[in-house]
C-alpha cells in the first residue's frame, strides 16, 4: 500500500482511489441436507459484485427483501467471510485478513443497524454501551473516554447527561441516535448503515436522516446507504446501485437513476413507489411486475430477472448478461440496454 | 357504517392509557377511507374496537357508539358479534404469516367462514374457495387449496388472507396496514388488486396505513389521526391539494421529495405523547411550530373548513392566525 501511495500524483487522490472497491465479490451460504450433513447446494446471497464507493459519497443500495444488499454490507465490513473476490480498502485487500491485522482494520469500518432495539444491550447503560468499542480498541484512559462518550452523544443530539440511563428509556429515534453514537466512537471512514430508518416513523425518519448527513459533513465519511426506501435513497444518496437477486443490476449516480432508468428492474422498482399525492398516481402509469423473487438457493438461468422481466427475449433465458458501463459512471447488467 | 365518540382505554400497570379520544366518523357504501396516522396514534386501536377484537380486560371501550346495519356492535354480546365479524366485516393484518394458521390447508381456512356463516356444505365450500383464490390471482388455484401456508410467497400470503376475508361478500373490509411487510413491487401487485376487486365487489374498506404515499393511491377520504384523535378528515385530494392541520403538514413535509431544493428533510421535533390522560389540550401543542395560548388550554373539535374537509385545530392556516368564532 506504501509503494502505491507514492506512485500516484497526489492531487487527485481521491479520484484515482476509491475508498472501497469490490471485485467480483461472492457469499455463498451452504445447504446442508441428510444425515450426513453433506452440502447438497448453496443459496447465493451475493453472486459476483463489482463497484467503487468513492471517498466522502453516500452510496445508496436498494433491492428487495432477500436480494442479499445487507449480506453485502456485512461483507464489506468482514462480518462474513466472502467465499470469493477481493475487498480494497484504501487499497488493501481486506477479504483475507486474519486475526490482530484484522483487528486493527476493524475501527475504520463501522456499521449502524436497523432495530435500535435489538442492536442495543439492554442491561447496558447508554455511556457503556457507547464506551464499549472504546474499551475494547484501547483508544482512551477512562477519564479521556467519559469525555468522549459525553462528546458523542452531544454530536448526535443527546442530552449528555443521559449516560447513565438504559436502552429502554428512550424513543426509537433516540436509540437509532445512540447505535449512532457507537457506531462513531472510534472515529471510522466507514460507515454501513444497514436500513437505519426502517423501523421508525415518518417524521422521526426525517430527523435521523438530517442527523446522518450533517455527521457526514462534518466529519468526512462514507456512507453505504442500505434501504428498500427509494425516496428516503433519493434524498440520501449521491449515486445507488440496485440489487436484484445477489447481482447488481444497475448503478448510476443518482439523478440519473431516478429519471432515465434503464434496467427493466429498475424502473420497475421505481413505478412501483407509491408517491404522496394523488393526481400523480391517478395519472400515472405502473409496471407490474408477476409473480415473486425466485429461490436464491436455486435461481433461473441466464438473467437472473429473466423470469418476471416484461422485457425479456430468448437470449436472456440462456446467457447471463454482462456488468458493463454503458455511459460514463453508469453500469447495467441487461441484454437489452 | 357510523362510528361516535369512540373512547378506548387500557388499563396497564403504568395506570389507565387513553388510546382512542373520542374519535367519530362513517363510511359510506363502496369507498375506502384510510386512516393514516404514526405508531402510537391510536388508528388500529380503534378500528380493532369497531369489532371487540381487542382483548378486554385490558382493553375497555369507555364509549361510544359504532352502527353498522341498525346495529350498534358495540353493544353486541360475545356471540353476537361473532355472527358479524368475517361474515359482515372482513379482516386483513398487517403480516400475512401470523394470521394464517400454519397447520391448516389454505383451502381449510378459506372454507371455515363459508360454512360457518354461510351454512354451505363441504363440496359447496370447496367450490367457492378455489374461486375466490382465483379471484385473488392465485394461479393454479385447484391445486394450490391444498397447500399449507409455507408454501406461498408473502405477497400470495396476503392474498389468500384477502380471500378470506372475501369470502362471505362482507359489506365492510377493515385492513390494518396490509401491505407494510410486503416489498414495494409486491405491493403494488396487491394495491392493483384492491382496486380491481373493488370495482367488482363494491365493498367499503377502512385501510389503516402509515404510508402517505399508499394512502394518496386507492383511498377516496382520509382520517388523519394523532394521539387518538381524529385531527383532520377530507377527500383525498383536498387533504394532499390543501392540508389544514399542522399535523398533516408537517408528516407532509417531512416526506423526502416534498421539498426538492430542500438539502436538509423538515422533520417534525419532539415526541408523541404519552396519552396518560385523556387530553385536555391539543395534544399535538408540544411539537406544534403554530401553537398559541388557546392551544394549551383548550382541545379544538373537528369543524369543517370546505364541505367534507373537517379539522381539529386553533390555527387557520389562510391567515396564519388563529381560526375565530369557530
Amino acid at each position: 500500500m506504501a509503494v502505491d501511495l507514492a506512485t500516484r500524483p497526489a492531487t487527485d487522490n481521491a479520484v484515482v482511489q476509491p475508498l472501497v472497491r469490490v471485485e467480483d465479490l461472492l457469499l455463498h451460504f451452504p445447504v446442508y441436507k441428510g444425515v450426513l450433513r453433506r452440502q447438497v447446494g448453496a443459496v447465493r446471497a451475493v453472486d459476483g459484485l463489482t463497484f467503487d464507493i468513492r471517498r466522502g459519497e453516500t452510496l445508496g443500495l436498494v433491492g428487495e427483501s432477500g436480494c442479499g444488499k445487507s449480506t453485502t454490507g456485512r461483507t464489506l465490513l468482514r462480518l462474513y467471510r466472502a467465499s470469493g473476490g477481493r475487498i480494497f480498502f484504501e487499497g488493501q485487500d481486506i477479504a483475507e485478513l486474519e486475526g490482530e491485522r484484522l483487528r486493527r482494520m476493524r475501527p475504520r469500518m463501522q456499521m449502524i443497524f436497523q432495530d435500535p432495539q435489538a442492536s442495543l444491550n439492554p442491561r447496558m447503560t447508554v455511556g457503556a454501551i457507547i464506551a464499549e468499542p472504546l474499551i475494547e480498541h484501547g483508544v482512551h484512559k477512562a477519564e479521556a473516554r467519559k469525555a468522549k462518550v459525553r462528546e458523542l452523544l452531544d454530536a448526535v443530539g443527546l442530552n449528555p447527561d443521559y449516560v447513565n440511563r438504559y436502552p429502554h428509556e428512550f424513543s426509537g429515534g433516540q436509540r437509532q441516535r445512540i447505535g449512532i453514537a457507537r457506531a462513531l466512537a472510534l472515529d471510522p471512514d466507514f460507515i454501513v448503515c444497514d436500513e437505519p430508518i426502517a423501523a421508525l416513523d415518518v417524521s422521526i425518519q426525517a430527523q435521523v436522516v438530517n442527523l446522518l448527513k450533517d455527521l457526514q459533513k462534518k466529519l468526512g465519511l462514507t456512507y453505504l446507504f442500505i434501504s428498500h426506501d427509494l425516496s428516503m435513497v433519493k434524498h440520501i444518496a449521491d449515486r445507488v446501485a440496485v440489487m436484484y437477486l445477489g447481482k447488481i443490476v444497475e448503478l448510476a449516480d443518482v439523478r440519473t437513476l431516478f429519471s432515465a432508468p434503464k434496467h427493466p428492474y429498475t424502473k420497475a422498482l421505481l413505478s412501483a413507489v407509491p408517491v404522496p399525492d394523488p393526481t400523480v398516481e391517478a395519472s400515472r402509469r405502473r409496471i407490474l411486475l408477476k409473480g415473486d423473487i425466485p429461490d436464491p438457493a436455486n435461481p433461473p438461468a441466464g438473467c437472473k430477472f429473466c423470469t418476471r422481466c416484461p422485457e425479456a427475449i430468448d437470449r436472456c433465458f440462456s446467457e447471463e448478461p454482462v456488468w458493463r458501463e454503458v455511459d460514463p459512471g453508469r453500469h447495467v447488467a441487461c441484454h437489452r440496454v | 357504517m357510523e362510528v361516535s365518540d369512540l373512547k378506548t382505554v387500557f388499563r396497564t400497570h403504568d395506570g389507565v392509557i387513553h388510546a382512542v379520544n373520542g374519535i367519530s366518523f362513517s363510511l359510506d357504501e363502496g369507498e375506502l377511507l384510510a386512516v393514516v396516522g404514526e405508531s402510537g396514534s391510536g388508528k388500529s386501536v380503534a378500528m380493532m374496537s369497531l369489532m371487540q377484537l381487542l382483548p378486554m380486560p385490558p382493553a375497555r371501550i369507555a364509549s361510544g357508539h359504532v352502527m353498522f346495519q341498525d346495529q350498534d356492535l358495540v353493544q353486541l354480546g360475545a356471540s353476537e358479534i361473532r355472527q358479524v365479524r368475517g361474515a359482515r366485516i372482513g379482516f386483513v393484518f398487517q403480516d400475512p404469516m401470523t394470521s394464517l394458521n400454519p397447520v391448516f390447508t389454505v383451502g381449510y381456512q378459506i372454507m371455515e367462514p363459508l360454512r360457518e356463516h354461510m351454512g354451505l356444505s363441504k363440496k359447496q365450500a370447496r367450490q367457492r374457495a378455489i374461486e375466490l383464490l382465483d379471484l385473488v390471482g392465485i394461479p393454479a388455484a385447484a391445486k394450490r387449496i391444498d397447500d399449507y401456508p409455507h408454501q406461498f410467497s408473502g405477497g400470495m400470503r396476503q392474498r389468500v388472507v384477502i380471500a378470506i376475508a372475501l369470502a362471505c361478500d362482507p359489506k365492510v373490509l377493515i385492513a390494518d396496514e396490509p401491505t407494510t411487510a410486503l416489498d414495494v413491487t409486491v405491493q403494488a401487485q396487491i394495491l392493483e388488486l384492491v382496486r380491481d376487486l373493488r370495482q367488482k365487489l363494491g365493498m367499503a374498506i377502512i385501510w389503516i396505513t402509515h404510508d402517505l404515499g399508499v394512502a394518496a393511491g386507492i383511498a377516496d377520504r382520509v382520517i388523519v389521526m394523532y394521539g387518538g384523535l381524529v385531527v383532520e378528515h377530507a377527500p383525498v385530494e383536498d387533504l394532499f391539494a390543501a392540508p389544514q392541520h399542522p399535523y398533516t403538514r408537517a408528516l407532509l413535509d417531512s416526506l423526502p421529495g416534498r421539498h426538492e431544493a430542500d438539502e436538509r428533510l423538515r422533520s417534525i421535533g419532539g415526541q408523541p405523547p404519552l396519552l396518560l390522560a385523556e387530553p385536555a389540550s391539543c395534544p399535538f401543542a408540544p411539537r406544534c411550530s403554530h401553537a398559541f395560548d388557546r392551544c394549551w388550554q383548550e382541545n379544538p373539535r373537528l369543524v369543517e373548513v370546505t364541505a367534507g374537509h373537517d379539522v381539529a385545530c386553533w390555527w387557520d392556516p389562510e391567515t396564519g392566525g388563529p381560526r375565530d368564532g369557530r
